[in-house]
């Protein structure tokens, strides 16, 4: 029977991580050497993470799929990264962040977690500064700040648009070191493709060399998965093509929780999508949001070019809706009010999906160089890809599914329901609650890889004392059977329809069912036809080449596989919770205006799957309760 | 639109490869480079042939994965982007492209557009990096660096580790790779201690790598989806200088004499 005991220090929540840290077993330095740690992921979360225990002294086996570490999808993250520093003296405090955070995940994460994460927010900044990260400066030489969505302080660090590449870059180089002193080996071109369990341990991984395509088993004293979210599961998304969810997926089979796994963010502004064969959204930073005004016409069929459009005629709908906040709302409220404004047929641009992000009245104001410097970046990659010049006409944007705050259940250790198997980064479910704010992700995959990680998986050595797997035990073999199995059962399909075509049907009918809004209905529907298309795909997809050998096919089409069996979880998750909280919205869960309804009631709860071989997973509940905050109805109105 | 496509095949490191020639009908002018290989693979896996293999991940431009040598210019025809942000109304209808992988001694084959570029992470760890442990760090505003210098870190940070500057250079040169790490670790208070140390290693790693000289042609330069300058590999040399003065004993900077050397 699972148990789910987050593990949350008791006393004041100032403390609890100090106290935490306090009554935890460490590890000696001389024991160290001998203990083996295997990292899958080199993301923020991951580098982070085996660099600092490598530092430590314990012996790490890094893997990723990527060429290089390097490559790892957080180099993707333009905005910036959020930290209580209050360098602006706006106001801003640990207490603060820790409370937007909260309240901008709808009151569905844990006090604890989310107030540590704002108490180490500040030595995120210290550390990636001593590692040479070339944050934004003032002309006085201070460190410079921005505001970000859905918040009324200035916190946000930033290097250009390129904030995750500069914050990966220092993380990568702090395991160069690593490697280059040989604490962590590292091995790029390599999938995880299982997890050994043995005697309920987690005791090591199933990988592939993705280049020579030889499965082998790696066994370690504890494992640390840090392999990013799962928006790709929708097809289209803002991620890289490569992210996927097979390790934390696989995980779970083998008995972790997965937690939450319906809430999935939805970006506002990414460039609407075009054709059929488009591979990906790319995403217009959130900060534009700061300067840009969100509109469409307010005549419905309105055609005519945007700026013969009078202001008296064009609908600013989040400044209506929500004066207060006007174009800041949270990402989600953002996302459903540019939906269903499309969805009554009043967007813009191809298709009707879009509505206008216009510049004009800044470009104004303050002149088109200070637009130019601040989102100069943004504006070109606008216009490479839409042909379209922003300065002069508004940019067209439409939502698009970005992160996931779902993930494996992980106790305030970041250790999975399965003894030895730690979560970190996007790929655990811990601080978002239901919904993540701007530039918080960043911090979030540093602080547990920095900062948290190091300390709790020490606890956990120091105090299970499991010994290493020998060589060929039974459990090795079994995992590497159902890779190795798996793998020529894709080999051996009847080859009529692409990977590619399996994957944008099932992102299709999540995007349908399970995306901005849920019912009860669809979501019934999609669980129809999700099992159906997944026997298709198994009958009929196209795999050529050898397993034995570099074969990107292969490792694409074992991705979608477990898209089309997560695909499910997801909607059983959404099914399940008969409220609308954060970016989950159910429809029948709304106010007369159409404001989300939440119901703490009966739905104060994490949401932790179990896994069954034999059936539908079995639902398990986390309650969350609020000592420090009172849960209030978001409202941005 | 329409285009004929001519594409380096090979199997394998140690297999004989060549150009191989596709059509590409039913293009639109907003499909991107790799969208429309996307489409010749699909096809081409549907009919039981091995698609062409190619790397990309973030498509955006910025994780330095794809890798293509389009009619001889690495990253194709267009100044500062990446091979995932070109897009098909670039080109003219009809014509022939060829594709090719980063051709390179540093660089072998895997299969087909893929190279191994793994030559440049070691060339990273031989000392891309300020060793310090985590954790006890001060705080990030007790060094105030003027926003100028800042910007000249960034400059010289923005490299994505592509390679497409070792891709167009006639001796296969890493030196603006290099030089970007260099110049943006050396450009800033906190890379100071280990300058010397790191850019002796690296400079002796990337030779060791098979890596050329540089010829000050400045094709590099040119490539660059990142429009990183060649001024960084001035920088490169005279950092490189200076630690030859800093190695023999005799103080490189006169404000913080023996600063390196104790
Ligand atoms: C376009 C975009 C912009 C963003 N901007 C911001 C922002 O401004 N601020 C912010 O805070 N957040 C932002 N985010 C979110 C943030 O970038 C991510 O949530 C975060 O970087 C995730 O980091 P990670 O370390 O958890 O995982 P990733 O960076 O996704 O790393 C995953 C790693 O796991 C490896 N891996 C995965 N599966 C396997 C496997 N089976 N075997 C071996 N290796 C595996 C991969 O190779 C990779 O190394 C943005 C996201 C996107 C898409
Ligand atoms: S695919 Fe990432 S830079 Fe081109």
């Amino acid at each position: 029977m699972m148990t789910l005991d987050p593990k949350i220090p008791p006393g004041p929540l100032e403390t609890k991580w100090d106290r935490r840290r306090f009554s935890e077993k460490l590890v000696s330095p001389a024991n160290k050497r001998r203990i083996k740690v295997i990292v899958v992921g080199t993301g923020l979360a991951g580098a982070s993470a085996a660099s600092t225990l490598g530092q430590l002294g314990y012996e790490v086996e890094c893997f990723c799929f990527h060429d290089s570490p390097r490559r790892a999808h957080s180099i993707a993250a333009q905005g910036g990264i959020n930290a209580a520093k209050n360098y602006q003296d706006d106001g801003d405090s640990v207490a603060r962040l820790f409370y937007d955070t909260i309240k901008g995940g709808d009151f569905r994460s844990r006090e604890a977690n989310v107030y540590r994460l704002a108490q180490i927010s500040t030595q995120i900044i210290d550390q990636c500064v001593a590692l040479g990260v070339p944050f934004a400066r003032e002309y006085g030489g201070q460190l410079a700040n921005r505001s970000f969505g859905g918040v009324q302080v200035s916190r946000t660090f930033y290097c250009r648009g390129q904030t995750g590449q500069q914050l990966l870059l220092g993380a990568y180089s702090a395991l160069c070191w690593q490697i280059e002193r040989g604490q962590v080996t590292m091995h790029p071109r390599t999938e995880m493709l299982d997890l050994i369990l043995a005697d309920g341990h987690a005791r090591g991984i199933v990988v592939r060399d993705l280049v020579t395509g030889r499965v082998t088993a790696r066994t370690a004293h504890a494992i640390v998965l840090a392999t990013g979210g799962y928006s790709n599961v929708y097809y289209l998304s803002t991620n890289a093509s490569g992210c996927n969810v097979t390790a934390t997926y696989r995980a779970w089979k083998q008995g972790a929780a997965f937690a939450n796994p319906c809430f999935t963010q939805i970006h506002p502004t990414a460039i609407p999508p075009t054709e059929t064969y488009q591979a990906k959204l790319t995403l217009m930073s959130e900060s534009l949001r700061n300067d840009g005004r969100l509109w469409v016409p307010t005549a419905p069929s309105d055609n005519r070019p945007p700026d013969t459009i009078p202001a008296s005629e064009r609908d600013y709908f989040l400044e209506r809706r929500y004066p207060r906040f006007g174009n800041l709302v949270p990402r989600d409220v953002a996302s459903r009010a540019v939906k269903s404004l499309c969805d009554e047929g009043r967007g813009v641009g191809p298709g009707g999906q879009g509505v206008y992000l216009d510049f004009s009245d800044v470009i104004e104001q303050q002149g088109i160089d200070v637009v130019r410097e601040r989102y100069g970046n943004l504006f070109d990659m606008y216009r490479r890809i839409s042909g379209e010049d922003a300065y002069r006409v508004p940019m067209r944007i439409y939502p698009a599914p970005h992160y996931t705050m779902g993930g494996l259940w992980v106790d305030y250790n970041l250790m999975s329901t399965i003894p030895g198997l730690f979560v970190i980064g996007e790929a655990n479910f811990a601080d978002h609650g239901a919904n993540r704010l701007g530039a918080s992700s960043l911090m979030q995959g540093l602080a547990d890889g920095y900062f948290i990680l190091p300390y709790t998986i020490g606890h956990y050595l120091a105090t299970a004392k499991v010994p290493l797997l020998p060589d060929n035990h039974s459990a090795s073999q079994a995992a590497l059977e159902r890779v190795t199995s798996r793998v020529k059962k894709l080999l051996d399909a009847g080859k009529r329809r692409t990977a590619a075509s399996f994957h944008r049907e099932v992102g299709r009918i999540l995007w349908d069912h399970c995306g901005m809004e849920r019912c009860e209905t669809g979501l019934k529907l999609a669980l129809q036809t999700i099992p159906a298309l997944r026997e298709e795909f198994w009958r009929d997809v196209a795999v050529p080449g050898s397993g034995d050998a570099f074969n990107q096919e292969l490792e694409y089409a074992g991705r979608v596989a477990d898209f089309l069996e997560f695909a499910e979880l997801l909607c059983y998750d959404a099914l399940h919770r008969e409220e609308s909280c954060g970016a989950h919205f159910r429809e029948e869960s709304q106010t007369a205006d159409g404001e989300p309804q939440r119901d703490d009631v009966r739905f104060a709860h994490v949401a932790a799957w179990e896994y069954r071989m034999d059936g539908p997973p079995v639902l398990h509940k986390e309650p969350l309760t609020f000592e420090f905050v009172q849960p209030t109805t978001r409202s941005y109105q | 639109m329409k285009f004929t496509l001519k594409i380096w095949r090979q199997q394998g490191p140690n297999e004989k490869g060549g150009l191989a020639t596709y059509e590409a009908d039913e293009i639109g002018p907003d499909m991107s480079f790799l969208e429309m290989l996307d489409g010749v693979n699909q096809r081409l896996i549907l009919a039981g042939e091995e698609p062409v293999a190619f790397e990309h991940d973030c498509r955006e431009g910025i994780c330095g994965s794809c890798s293509l040598v389009i009619d001889g210019v690495p990253h194709g025809p267009d100044r500062g982007i990446t091979t995932c942000q070109l897009y098909m109304r670039r080109f003219s209808d009809g014509v022939t492209i060829t594709i090719e992988p980063w051709r390179a001694r540093a660089f072998p084959v895997i299969k087909d557009l893929v190279v191994d570029r793994s030559a440049l992470d070691r060339v990273m760890r031989a000392g891309g990096y300020i060793s310090v442990n985590t954790g006890g760090a001060v705080d990030g505003n007790a060094q105030l660096i003027g926003k100028e210098q800042a910007e000249t870190a960034m400059d010289a940070a923005s490299c994505i580790g592509c390679g497409a500057c070792v891709a167009a250079c006639k001796n296969a040169s890493a030196m603006l790779f290099v030089a970007a790490k260099v110049s943006h670790l050396a450009s800033l208070p906190q890379g100071k201690p280990e300058r010397a140390r790191r850019v002796t290693a690296m400079i002796e790693a990337m030779d060791d790598e098979g890596f050329g000289s540089c010829g000050n042609l400045y094709e590099c330069e040119a490539v660059c989806p990142k429009s990183i300058s060649v001024r960084f590999i001035a920088t490169l040399n005279r950092e490189y200088l200076r630690a030859g003065i800093v190695e023999s004993g005799v103080p490189a900077d006169p404000e913080t004499p023996h600063a390196e050397s104790d």
